[in-house]
């Protein structure tokens, strides 16, 4: 980053924040949308209409339908419930496993310490996505799988994190001063260090939500994630590539759908790192 | 190292434990027949499946160090001939989307980090940060419309020349490129803003100098450990893309085995892709040392 003047550091900081801003009501619109899916599909997701079939898109079918007739942006907003509920569950779930994990390992350190950490070791010495997929594989597909290979190796990153940064804050003063004032550890993990903390922990989450919502489609893509008929971007991509010369539609709805959600987020994740101005 | 390679050995072979279905029943209905208990059972008791887990455990790892990975449940044959018969092909896909991703992104991150802030910079961040937001199964999709189906220059199945290999390693390549760019270029603005630079452009060093000497060269060993996290992500990123273009590597030999419950398949990917993860891992230890000397001496 360059070198500003003040003037110029508090102009470039009132930028971020207002770009900040407008992402996050960006994301909860998207949200809000993806949840209220069921009310605002225009056509029954699921409803297969045989004298439509791969038609193009129309005022009734606004994104056209796929090869088994049923409205395509119907699915890509019940896929968009789908997609994002799970990606944010996960996410949501391994950050605070991991944060406690790595919380607990930087605070007592000792042999609870060395046992993650090598655990994390031998987790990290084969590809994620690799073992993502030899996990979902094994357990035979199925959005609950999915999730649970997704989440087995993600929590690591938010683990290594927070222990670093637990082991920082713990030589800070008012970690010491808090040990004086005889709080319980566990107090002095949730209580002070945690908020320290969380900064860069939650940048770090915001910035997971792209790369598993990515890989969460990439696993639905493959047939080991959700499972057809269920309405989710990735198996919509794979389910209609074997006809995308007539209805190309088909495909890039679903795909438009991912990268707009992936972009938002990353986007969002890198607004929210320059502004706290964490390293990540 | 061993050690690693020893747990990762153990976790492969408790996810099989632990997952859904029983192997002999697999191996024997995987023909279609229907087989009786008796058969099974005593299939169960030549496949050592009525033993404890400790006791499994160790007559698989022993036969690992001899390199037996087992065999094939589809076909009867040795997983490790499969498995090395497909990795060849991975091997050349990740190595070709390798080098093009480099290609691109080393001249593309230095030149970035000097042009910080000014237009040029602006553009190749912007393609750079969309590229990376862009699922590789998605663009191998797109690409085959494009290249296969619209203008019929490429074959959509992929055969084993140069032709083939084109739209795979593009489509491996490209979300590649934007994430090194990006990384590339936050390494050389790092090493850009430190004072021995600034010391050697007042002494009036050429400034090419500067950049191709200092700052690359001291960004070199930051540039080394993100190729070879990026390695990781080519091999998992290729298991999409094989399938899709019906590239014979490993990831089409998995997700075959995963559709045929294939377990022992599975279980020797997962272990071959640690091996050389790992060992790629050492590697970059160990040049490390001939990169930057300083590391050594502290």
């Amino acid at each position: 980053m360059q070198v500003l003047s003040p003037k110029g550091a508090q102009k470039r900081k009132l930028y971020l924040r207002r770009r900040f801003t407008v992402l996050v009501i960006i994301a909860v619109a998207l949200l809000m949308i993806s949840a209220l899916a069921p009310f605002i599909v225009p056509n029954n997701p699921y409803y297969n209409d045989a004298l439509a079939i791969r038609s193009m898109p129309s005022v009734q079918y606004p994104f056209g339908t796929d090869g088994l007739g049923r409205c395509v942006l119907s699915r890509v907003l019940m896929g968009a419930r789908t997609s994002i509920c799970a990606t944010l569950i996960l996410v949501f779930i391994t950050f605070v496993f991991g944060t406690f994990v790595g919380l607990l390992c930087g605070y007592y350190g000792g042999i609870l310490d060395t046992v993650i950490m090598r655990l994390i070791d031998i987790l990290l010495s084969v590809p994620q996505m690799v073992l993502t997929i030899a996990v979902a594989g094994l357990g035979g597909g199925g959005m609950m799988n999915a999730m649970i290979a997704l989440g087995f190796t993600s929590w690591i990153v938010y683990a290594r994190l927070a222990k670093c940064q637990t082991i920082s804050a713990k030589q800070e003063d008012y970690v010491q001063a808090a040990r004086l004032g005889g709080h319980s550890g566990c107090r002095i993990m949730l209580v002070h260090i945690l908020p320290n903390i969380a900064g860069s922990l939650l940048v770090n989450a915001t910035i997971q939500i792209g790369t598993m919502l990515i890989g969460f489609a990439g696993l639905s893509f493959l047939g080991i994630g959700v499972q057809v008929p269920q309405a989710e971007w990735g198996s919509m991509i794979n389910e209609s590539r074997a006809y995308i010369q007539l209805a190309p539609w088909a495909v890039l709805a679903p795909g438009g759908a991912v990268v707009l959600t992936a972009i938002l987020f990353n986007y969002l994740g890198d607004t929210a790192r320059d502004l706290l101005e964490v390293k990540v | 190292m061993v050690l690693i390679l020893l747990g990762v050995s153990f976790l492969t072979f408790a996810l099989m434990y632990i997952s859904p279905g029983d192997p002999a029943q697999q191996r024997l209905t995987s023909q279609g027949v229907v087989v009786s208990q008796e058969i099974l059972d005593r299939q169960r008791h030549e496949m050592g499946l009525d033993r404890s887990f400790a006791e499994q455990y160790g007559t698989w790892l022993l036969k690992l160090l001899g390199a037996d990975m087992g065999i094939s449940y589809k076909d009867g044959f040795p997983v490790l001939g499969k498995l090395i018969a497909a990795l060849r092909y991975t091997l050349i896909l990740a190595a070709v989307s390798l080098g093009t991703a480099l290609a691109i992104a080393l001249p593309a991150g230095v030149y970035t980090a000097v042009r910080q802030d000014q237009i040029s910079d602006y553009i190749i961040r912007l393609l750079s940060f969309v590229s990376n937001c862009i699922p590789n199964f998605l663009l191998c999709v797109l690409l085959m419309y494009l290249f296969c189906i619209r203008h019929k220059c490429f074959p959509v199945i992929a055969q084993n020349n140069v032709q083939g290999l084109f739209l795979p390693a593009l489509s491996l390549s490209i979300p590649l490129t934007g994430r090194l760019i990006r990384q590339i270029r936050a390494e050389m603005l790092e090493q850009i803003k430190k004072d021995y630079i600034i010391g050697a452009r007042l002494r009036g060093v050429n400034e090419k100098y500067i950049l191709f000497h200092n700052a690359l060269r001291n960004a070199l060993p930051g540039i080394i450990t993100i190729i070879g996290l990026s390695i990781g992500e080519l091999i998992g990123g290729s298991v999409m893309i094989e399938n899709i273009f019906r590239w014979p590597g490993l990831g089409k030999l998995v997700m075959d085995s995963i559709v045929n419950r294939d377990y022992p398949v599975i279980q020797g990917f997962v272990l071959v892709t640690a091996v050389i993860y790992v060992g790629i891992h050492l590697i970059i230890d160990i040049s490390y040392k001939y990169l930057d000397p300083r590391i050594e001496r502290r």
